[in-house]
Order: structure tokens, then C-alpha cells, then sequence
């Protein structure tokens, strides 16, 4: 499924709950069903500097895909997470870094979160998208 | 002047009227009232704090201590007269043992480095607690890592108690100077700070008292504590932000160089030689937040005149009510049991992390704060990150509380 596709299904899925506490009920579930980051990548190095809870990110490209592993201790951000990942985990370098990740706005991620919670969502983007740039040009130069 | 006191003593305090007070108070956030629990963080305004700031840019507004013209005099007469107020407040033995700083975080700052200055050498030791805030640590930090000296900490027990036997023997002939906060701003914990102060004075070592989480729930008499120094912040006291207070006795201020350089706080300047104004303008270089300083006066005015007594009674009330409703609940961890504390209820649920707890609550119109609050090496003593903190002002009730316990049951349900 292409990026996009997998941003419809998300919309959609979240169109049924018609109040703030369900939508959060259903990150939780995602957010404990989530499986953890692989130990030997929950280093001090690998945490995402600037966020407000512990959040660790490795990322792998693997048969010109990236593949993304991330955790938090927070169950509610370990939700966010999940739903980032089966967005852009598995994809083109090129095509994470063209993506425009209008689900978060359409499922009202933004607005439930304020400036200080959404630092851990963007920050979490920002390293998604800048490691497929850094895959995208390793494949360029290595052809 | 204005009239800033408040009308309507409490005896019995009337929590609705007094609620009234407060602008903020009176807002729905996500469709539901505002229930208000971030009040160590910061508290609220009471209208004539407003109306006096708001009156003072329309009508007064002028430098202080340099024209002669009308407004410049009257402004400074304020100023003076605010000066006075926290003198009465703090029960100080002199007004110019009244500096005014941009807050408690700077009053600290000021000490560090100008007792540093006057007092501090290699291999002296600095004496503060395991339950201070940063501002309490990091000044005293920098202080010793200039000067050589060395920073001794008084541990506590899991109650969130100072082991006052430990303080004991840490004290020694190397001391210089022994900074304690008067009430944790993690814990709610009250330190018997007079005894901490009997205790260093019988070595000769002064003491300062970090009072930004105290002011408010109480009265404060500097003489009878007797410590050296006494710091708070006006936002913390229902003031605006960007005021703070140094009390400190004569003595010291004397001795002590001044911190900073400017206008306002010089006798003579001349380019050989300057020499310095008298207490306690030669710690207020620049021109002070006058307006700040003027609308602290009148948040003191507004809470003596509801009684300081009436509002410690309140505010354990509160704190009794609310230990016992929040104990009640199955897998709530209290942090911070000590035997004499204020209204700060810091706990962790179940496993949740804090974060996701004061995610929700906030969404169930509950402000708190969560995570480490400025106090790391507190939480290092408990092995966790921080906690979830509820921290109560005398505006609060008991209702609001028990809204709190409900919003905590559904959170539990929501994790289960």
C-alpha cells in the first residue's frame, strides 16, 4: 500500500469515534499492542533529544525500504507511534520524504495535543523523514 | 494610594466569593470548568492585582528614583511603599533589607555570587538538601566550580523528611553557608527551618531559605526563623511574574559586593573609581519592574487582608480531605508523606506514566503538572522520573477534588 492509501484507512478507521476520549482509548490499545524496540537499540544514544518523555528511534534500510523501530515510555505516544510507522515504515526513502502526512491533522492529533505534547510528534517526524533523506542519498551515491 | 485589600475577611473562608476574584478561575476549557491544580507552578491574579498594573501603565507610569517631576515622585512613592509591604509581610527588621530581583531564581543567583565573592575560597563547603529545586542546586553549582569549594547534601527519608542527624555532621568548620528550601515544591514537605537555622548559627554560618513555595500558605517572620537570607517569587504569591524578593540581613548586604552594574544602585561613577549607592539600591541596578513590584504589594495586601491564618486553615483542610480521597484509591502511590506538609499532592498511578496521566486529565479540564518539576535528584532518591502534581491554592475545593479521585477512576478503567 502507498502512503497515501495507508493515510485513508487511517482517516477512516478514526471517523468512528465522534469524542476526544475514545480516540484516545484507541491510541492506548495501539500504543500497548505496539511491540517494544528491540533492547540492543534502546541506548542512551538512540533517544530523541528535545522530547519531553523517553523516546527511543532506530531506524534500518533494508532492500531499498526503511524500516523504523521506535518506543516511548509514554502508552499514549508508543499509539502515535504505531500509526506512524504503519505509515511510513517499509516505504521508499523518496517517497517518506515526499510524504505529506495530512492524517494527523484530518484525525485531530494537532488539536487534541499542545505545542509542548506535539514536540514529541514532530520530533519524531523530523528524524523519520531526515534518516530516509540520508538512505535516499547513501542509494544515490552508491549506484 | 489604591485599595487593595481585600474586603471580605474569611472567617469561615468564603470560597465562592473568593473565586470570584480571579478572573481565570471563571473559564471552561474542552466544555467543562476549569479545575486549576498547577498552583505551585504558578497561581492565579486576584483582580486588583490586575486593575493596579492596568491603572499604573494608563495613569502613572514614570521611571522611579530619578525625576522630580509629579509622576516620577508619586511612582516611586509605590514603589517605596511596596518595599514596605513585604517588610511587614516577611516581619523584616528593616526596609533596606529589601532587595527586589526578578525572582527567586535571581535572589539565589545574587547570593551565590556575591557571597561567593565576599566569603567563599578553595575547599570551602556549600550545605543544601536532596528536595531542592534546581534554582537551588545550579547557582551554588557554578559558585563552587568558580571558587573551588564543595556542595555537601542533607538526604532525606521516604517520607520526604530531612534527616536532620545527617545535617548534624555535615556541618563543619569548612562551611560557609547552608541553603535549605523552606517547603519542597515536589513533596509539599515543610522544613523546620528554624531549627535548620539554630543549628548552623551555633557553627556562625549564615543560612538561606528558599521560600517560593512557602510565602503563600502562610505567614513568614524572618526574625524569629533568623535565618540570613529569605527568597520568593511574587508570581508564586498570586503577584505578576519577573518579581522577586532577597531579604537579607543588613549585615550581609553590607559586606556583600553588589552583583550587577548599572544605573540606579551608584553613589559616584567616575571612570577611575565608582563608588556604590546604599542599601538596598546597590543590588537593584536598571531600572526595577516597578510595576511587578507595586502589584506584589497588592496581591500581600489582598491576602492579609483575608488572613493568613484563614487561608492555612483552608488550604489543610484541603490537604486532609484530599490525602484521604486520593490514598483511597487502589494503586496510587503518594510521594511526599511528611508529618507537616502543605497542599501539594505528587503521586504516580497504577504503572501509568505521568505524562499520559496529565495528558488526560487535562482533557477532563484538570490542569496539573507532571514530570521531574525542576527537582531531579529528589526523584533519583524515590528511582523514578517524577510524578504526577497536583499542587491546591485557597481558591480550590473540596469538590474539585473529589472531581480529581473521578477523573483518576477513569483513567485507571481507560489502562485496564
Amino acid at each position: 500500500m502507498t502512503i497515501q492509501e495507508i493515510q485513508e484507512e487511517i482517516i477512516k478507521e478514526f471517523k468512528i469515534f465522534d469524542n476526544w476520549m475514545d480516540k484516545y482509548n484507541y491510541l492506548i490499545k495501539l500504543g500497548k499492542d505496539l511491540p517494544p524496540i528491540d533492547s540492543k537499540h534502546k541506548t542512551e544514544d538512540n533517544l530523541i533529544k528535545g522530547c519531553q518523555v523517553k523516546t527511543w528511534f532506530h531506524s534500518a534500510l533494508k532492500d531499498g525500504k526503511v524500516f523504523y523501530d521506535i518506543d516511548s515510555r509514554s502508552v499514549i505516544i508508543r499509539g502515535i507511534i504505531a500509526l506512524l510507522i504503519r505509515v511510513l515504515s517499509g516505504q521508499k526513502p523518496e517517497d517518506i520524504k515526499n510524504a505529506d502526512l495530512y492524517f494527523i491533522d484530518k484525525i485531530g492529533l494537532r488539536e487534541n495535543f499542545s505545542p509542548i505534547r506535539t514536540n514529541n510528534l514532530w520530533e519524531m517526524v523530523n528524524q523519520m523523514e531526515s534518516d530516509a533523506i540520508l538512505y535516499e542519498t547513501k542509494m544515490n551515491t552508491s549506484k | 494610594m489604591y485599595e487593595t485589600k481585600n474586603t471580605h475577611k474569611i472567617s469561615a473562608l468564603n470560597v465562592t466569593k473568593i473565586r470570584n476574584d480571579f478572573p481565570v478561575l471563571n473559564q471552561e476549557v474542552y466544555g467543562k470548568a476549569l479545575i486549576y491544580f498547577d498552583n505551585a507552578a504558578t497561581t492565579q491574579k486576584p483582580r486588583v492585582v490586575i486593575d493596579i498594573i492596568n491603572k499604573l501603565y494608563s495613569e502613572h507610569n514614570s521611571n522611579v528614583h530619578r525625576g522630580v517631576h509629579y509622576l516620577s515622585e508619586q511612582i516611586t512613592k509605590m514603589y517605596e511603599s511596596a518595599r514596605k509591604k513585604v517588610q511587614d509581610y516577611l516581619n523584616a527588621r528593616y526596609n533596606h533589607e529589601i532587595i527586589f530581583t526578578s525572582g527567586a531564581t535571581d535572589s539565589i543567583n545574587i547570593v551565590a555570587y556575591s557571597f561567593g565573592e565576599a566569603y567563599v575560597k578553595k575547599n570551602d563547603e556549600i550545605i543544601i538538601s536532596e528536595m531542592e529545586h534546581h534554582s537551588n542546586i545550579v547557582p551554588w553549582q557554578m559558585m563552587c566550580k568558580r571558587k573551588g569549594a564543595k556542595l555537601k547534601v542533607i538526604s532525606i527519608n521516604n517520607k520526604g523528611e530531612l534527616l536532620l542527624d545527617e545535617y548534624k555532621k555535615i556541618i563543619n568548620s569548612r562551611t560557609k553557608l547552608v541553603a535549605i528550601v523552606h517547603v519542597s515544591n515536589s513533596l509539599g514537605t515543610i522544613n523546620p527551618v528554624k531549627e535548620i537555622v539554630a543549628i548552623a548559627h551555633k557553627n556562625n554560618i549564615p543560612v538561606l531559605i528558599d521560600g517560593a513555595q512557602a510565602i503563600q500558605h502562610g505567614s513568614i517572620d524572618v526574625q524569629d526563623i533568623d535565618c540570613d537570607f529569605y527568597v520568593f517569587s511574587g508570581h508564586k504569591i498570586y503577584g505578576p511574574t519577573g518579581v522577586g524578593v532577597l531579604y537579607g540581613k543588613e549585615r550581609w548586604l553590607q559586606e556583600m559586593p553588589p552583583y550587577q552594574g548599572g544605573g540606579d544602585m551608584i553613589e559616584r561613577v567616575r571612570f577611575e573609581r565608582t563608588t556604590y549607592d546604599e542599601l538596598p539600591f546597590k543590588f537593584e541596578a536598571g531600572t526595577p519592574n516597578y510595576i511587578g513590584v507595586i502589584g506584589v504589594g497588592a496581591a500581600l495586601d489582598y491576602l492579609t487582608g483575608i488572613g493568613l491564618d484563614n487561608i492555612k486553615n483552608y488550604e489543610k483542610k484541603l490537604l486532609d480531605y484530599g490525602t484521604a480521597k486520593l490514598t483511597a484509591l487502589n494503586e496510587l502511590k503518594l510521594y511526599g508523606t511528611a508529618e507537616n506538609k502543605t497542599c501539594i499532592f505528587s503521586f504516580l498511578l497504577n504503572n501509568i506514566h505521568p505524562y499520559d496521566v496529565g495528558m488526560l486529565l487535562d482533557k477532563m479540564s484538570i490542569a496539573v503538572r507532571t514530570g521531574h518539576h525542576c527537582t531531579q535528584p529528589l526523584w533519583e532518591h524515590y528511582k523514578i522520573e517524577g510524578s504526577i502534581r497536583a499542587s491546591l491554592a485557597f481558591y480550590n475545593t473540596l469538590e474539585e477534588i473529589d472531581s480529581l479521585y473521578e477523573a483518576l477512576k477513569k483513567i485507571q478503567k481507560m489502562f485496564k
